[in-house]
Formats: structure tokens, sequence, C-alpha cells
């Protein structure tokens, strides 16, 4: 599928769906969305690129294989959920900034467990699509 | 942090999976790290074990939310004696699987998969709310379909495809169960629904999701007459996995079985009795299978189900005496089936075949390790004084204390069929001249691997055969730790107060 209507189009879709997929993480504390949604978009960005541009574009664009993403967010998401065991909480429970930060809002350690989903999701996902794209 | 000790043993085997994903290329670097990760998390399930064993009941409200409304990890004294011996059987299966399965199949994500497995298992056990009890099965499950199908040859995709349809199942009934549990009662916590469930005045539908339990759980442990995909799926895949699949993964079926029959629906005869009707089935039934078999792996395939009949049957009678037995034979059948499938393995790697038929003079060729291979196959049968003869006096006590003479029978029967079947597999294995096997070229046969190798493959044999003498001359020490069990069972209402009644730590 190369013509070149996608493959300009989805060079400029590819930032523009990645931030939206940010933004969706984002707001997914208290509003629909989360790491899980904002992890398929992010994936659809880069399977989107795979299409117009060929797998090895997309391959090259990544720089490493996406299944890394997954202990990494696996990691994210374990130590989020230790971290209140250093301060004699429970397994798990929500630790918050006092604060909110700027544009960001409320910062706590559920937020890392979401980016630790996000990871987690666009690499199996990624992973499984190459695989299959790959062998095809 | 001492509030938290008793998810040290989960959070080390999750920690140990994903590290083990980091290594997901280096086979070398993750064979060390299991193995190293299995010997510390098998120091912390010891600490944590000997915590409870002074201290008593445990709890831990993830995310603090209180009891009835969050998520609530417990550990009693069954739950942690079942993460023991899973971390010990980890341990074995870890060594064993670093010198048996080859590199081809270990590429592929083995090691992480594997403690995922455990992970599943280790959270199964200590978890105090149903519908996260679930959860681990499904964890489980997943972790189980990737080992069973990994390698991917065509005996072990028809054997995964058994397997993964009737487990699925089991789950589906599983769910319905808990969606009906949750309709009736409004609650998910194992606590709380006990104390719900009897209050509930519709029986019949408290009935009927019993037996919903007593499906989707009788299904994962293979008891009579859902037993079919076992035999037909355990013995494809590397004998490291039917190893862990052989110990674990029917007996937390089992686990769930004993934990809810014990907690939840308790005082009902209706189902006492058929509790006792499919366990003296599954004893026959699984008997007479082992007794035509001609693979080895088959015949210890169709003893795992005859031996579930021992736990169920204790169940069933529902007396402190039968639910010791019960949980006795539960501690020995864990550590003597994950030994036999290493065994098989073994004499696999040895002569390249696990058919009676072709297999014999084992005993004049090797008698060392014929010596060492005696331990698991005669505990199995039960001769005394080794393990598998202690649980079996407090099961024929039980038995003659509630009268049930067809229990009795069964269990005399079974044991009486497992002493012909492991003599028949002594006679022809070891006893038997030496048949000609024909020479596979490609196979990688003990001898030609290096020592270390063998040494992986030797080392847990040992291990767990030690482990397996310690129960059957030490019987006494395990026959205490069965009767607190089991009064602590009979006793529900020491759970109840323990996960309800808990301070949320501040």
């Amino acid at each position: 599928m190369s013509t070149l209507i996608l493959r300009t189009a989805s060079n400029y879709l590819l930032p523009v769906l990645l931030v939206f997929s940010i933004f969706i993480l984002l707001r997914g504390h208290y509003l629909p969305g989360g790491g899980f949604v904002g992890g398929l978009i992010a994936a659809i960005a880069f399977v989107l690129h795979a299409f117009a541009n060929g797998l090895d574009d997309t391959k090259n664009l990544l720089r490493f294989h996406p299944g890394f993403l997954m202990p990494v967010g696996l990691a994210l998401a374990f130590f989020s959920g230790l971290s209140p065991i250093f301060v004699d909480q429970a397994f798990m429970t929500g630790l918050w900034f006092p604060e909110p930060f700027p544009v960001i809002g409320n910062v706590g350690s559920a937020l890392f467990f979401d980016i630790g989903v996000y990871l987690v999701v666009i690499g199996v996902t990624l992973t499984i699509i190459f695989t299959i794209s790959e062998s095809a | 942090m001492t509030q938290q000790l008793i998810l040290y043993p989960l959070l080390l085997q999750l920690l140990l999976a994903i590290l083990l994903m980091f290594f997901w290329k280096r086979i070398g670097a993750q064979r060390v790290i299991s193995i190293l990760g299995s010997i510390v998390h098998l120091g912390v399930s010891i600490g944590v074990f000997a915590y409870i064993w002074n201290n008593g009941t445990q709890t831990v409200q993830a995310g603090s939310w209180e009891a009835p409304f969050g998520i609530t990890f417990i550990a009693d004294t069954f739950a942690i004696t079942m993460v023991l011996l899973t971390s010990i059987a980890g341990l074995a299966v870890s060594i064993f699987s670093a010198g048996s399965v080859i590199s081809d199949r270990l590429r592929f994500g083995y090691f992480p998969i594997f403690h995922f497995l455990l992970l599943g298992l280790t959270g199964a056990f200590l978890t105090g709310d149903i519908f996260n009890l679930y959860v681990w099965f499904e964890i489980i499950i997943i972790s189980s379909f990737v080992l069973i199908t990994i390698g991917g040859e065509k005996a072990q995709l028809e054997g995964a495809v058994k397997y993964f349809t009737l487990n699925f199942l089991a789950s589906m009934i599983f769910l319905t169960a808990i969606a009906v549990l949750y309709g009736l009662t409004g609650s998910l916590n194992m606590a709380d629904l006990a104390n719900k469930v009897a209050a509930v005045e519709n029986r019949a539908l408290v009935e009927i999701t019993a037996i919903l339990f007593l499906i989707g759980f009788g299904i994962k442990s293979a008891v009579f007459p859902l037993y079919f995909w076992l035999p037909a799926s355990y013995h494809t895949p590397p004998s490291a996995v039917s190893a862990i699949f052989g110990g674990l993964l029917t007996k937390v079926g089992v686990y769930a079985l004993i934990r809810v029959f014990t907690l939840i629906f308790v005082e009902d005869v209706f189902l006492d009795q058929i509790l006792l009707v499919l366990a003296i089935f599954t004893l026959f039934s699984g008997a007479l299978g082992a007794l035509v078999q001609n693979n080895i792996r088959k015949v210890f395939s169709y003893l795992i189900i005859c031996h579930i009949g021992y736990m169920i049957i204790g169940l069933g009678m529902f007396t402190e005496v039968a639910i010791a037995g019960a949980i006795f034979y539960l501690v020995h059948d864990i550590l003597v089936k994950t030994n036999l499938f290493m065994v098989s393995g073994l004499i696999y790697r040895i002569k390249g075949s696990n058919s009676l038929r072709a297999l014999g003079g084992f005993y004049a060729q090797y008698p060392k390790l014929s010596l060492l291979m005696f331990i698991p196959l005669f505990s199995l049968v039960g001769i005394p004084p080794l393990s598998g003869f202690w649980p079996k006096i407090s099961l024929i006590t039980a038995s003659f204390d509630t009268g049930s003479y067809w229990s009795l029978a069964a269990i005399i029967f079974a044991s009486f069929i497992t002493l012909v079947v492991i003599a028949k597999l002594w006679a022809e294995v070891f006893w038997k001249d030496a048949q000609e096997i024909p020479v596979k070229p490609k196979f990688r046969y003990y001898h030609k691997i290096k020592k270390i190798k063998r040494i992986q493959i030797i080392v847990p044999i040992v291990f767990l055969s030690m482990v397996t003498l310690y129960v059957g001359f030490g019987a006494e020490h395990i026959q205490t730790l069965a009767a607190r069990i089991a009064s602590e069972l009979i006793d529900n209402q020491l759970y109840i107060d323990a996960v309800l009644n808990t301070q949320i730590s501040e």
C-alpha cells in the first residue's frame, strides 16, 4: 500500500496520534481513557506508519525491538505498586505528591502504574503485529 | 514492612519473571537467574512459613481498601504450606529445566513464562478473594498454554488443543459460578461470602452454585468424569514441564476445592455425598487406566488422576482426621509427582524411549540411579515408612469412623493397584533384560551431554527424594502440620475473623 497520499499523511499522523495517545493516558485518571487505550492508540500510530512505509522503515524509526517495552512497562508497574511498601503502607496503595504539577495535574503512583500498562500494551501489540506481518 | 511479609513470595516471583524478560535472548543468564532466584524464593518461603507458624494467620489488604471491598491476601497455615511446596517444586524444576530442556525451546521465553506460572500458583494460594482467584487461575492457564506448546511438535499441539479446550471450559464455568454467587450475596471476598452464603434463603440456588464450582475446579483437578484431558496432554511437553504440571497444576484445583468447600459451602450433606462418589470413581478409573498404559509418562498421568481421589475422598468425609489425611497426601503427592516426571525425563534422556516394553536392564547398567529412582517410585506406593503410607492411615481411620465402607474399599483398591502398576514398571524398566533400542542419531543422550548438565538433571531428583524421605521418616512433623491445617479448615471462623477484623496498616 505505497500510495503517496497515505505515505504523506502517515508522516503527519504519527506524531499527532502519539501525542493524542499520551493525552488519553493522562486523561484516564478521572475520565474514560488510561494506559490500555492510550497504548493501543500509540500502537496504531506505528502500525499505520508500517502500512504506508513498510515494516523495515518503522523498525528503523523505533530503533529497538518493541518487545523490549514489555519488561520495561512491567517493571515500572511493579515498582509503582511496590513503592508504598517502603513507607509502611499496604502493597498497591496510591501515594500522591501533595501539590499538583502544572499542566499534568496530581501525580501519584497510580500514574506510573498506568504508564507501565501503556508501555506493555504498545510492546505486546507491536510484537504481535510485527511478527504476523513478517511471516505473512 | 513486616506486615507485608506474606506478599514477598508473590512479589519475588513477579520480580524474577520481569528480570528474566530483560534477558530474553541470553539463555545462559536466564538459567543462572532462574536457579538463584528460586533458591532465594525457597529461603523467603521458609522464612514466611516460620513466621506464620509462630504468629498465626496474617492478612494484607491490597491498596489499603478495607476487607469486604478490596482484595485481601491471606496466609493461613494451609496457604503458606502450599506456597512453600510450590517453591520447593519450583526450585527442583528450575534446575532440571536448565539441564534437560534444549535451548531451541528455552529461546522462546521458557524461563520467564515458567516464573509467571509459579507467580500464578503463589497468587492463587495466597488470595482471599474469589474473583482474584479466578484471575490467578487465568495467569496459570495462559502460562501453561505457552509451556505446553513451546517447541511446536505435532503431538504437543494435539495435546495442547485438548488441554486448552477443557481448561477454558472450566474457567467459563468457574466464572459463571462467581457471577451467580455475586448475584446472590453481592460480595466476592471469601470470608465475607462465608457469612453471607449461610444467610441466603434460596438454598437450591446455593446448591447449584456449589455444583458449578465443583465442576469448574473438578475439570482443573482432573476428577472423574472430567479427567480425560490430562492423560491426553501431559505426556507431550518436555518432562520438566510435565513435572511442574503434574506436581502443581492439578493440586491448585484441589486446593481451590478444599478452600471453597470448607469455607463457603459447608455443612452440606448432599455435596459431601457427591464428593465421596466422585472420589471413589476417580480412584477406580485412574488406577485401572494406569494398569493398561505402556508409556511411562501416561502411567504417571493416570496415577495423578487416581491419587487426586485420595484428597477428594478426605474432603468428602469432612472430619478433622480425614481432612488431615487429605492435606498430608497433598504434601506427599506434590513432591513425589514432580519427582516422578523428572525421573521419566531422566530415563528418556538415558535411553531415548519412554515405552515400558522397549526399556529394560536399567538396574544392571545404572544401579546407583536405580536406587535413587526407587525412593519416589515406592514412596508413591506408600511402602512403610515411606511418605505415601502415613496419610492413608488417617484416611482409612476416618472412613471407619464415618462408616463409609465404599471409601475404605476404594482407598485399599487404589493402593493395591498402584503397587501393581509400580511393581510392573519396576520389573519392566529395571529388572527385565536390556532391549535393543534403535539409536537416534540427533538425540542428545545422557552420556553425550556435558557434566554440568548431568548434574543439573540429577541434583533436583536427589533434592526432592531427600524431601520425600523427610516426609516419610519425619511423618510426625508433617502430621502435626496437617492436623493444624485441618483444625483451621474445620473451624473456619478463625479465617473469617482474620480477614474481617484486621486493622488496616496505617
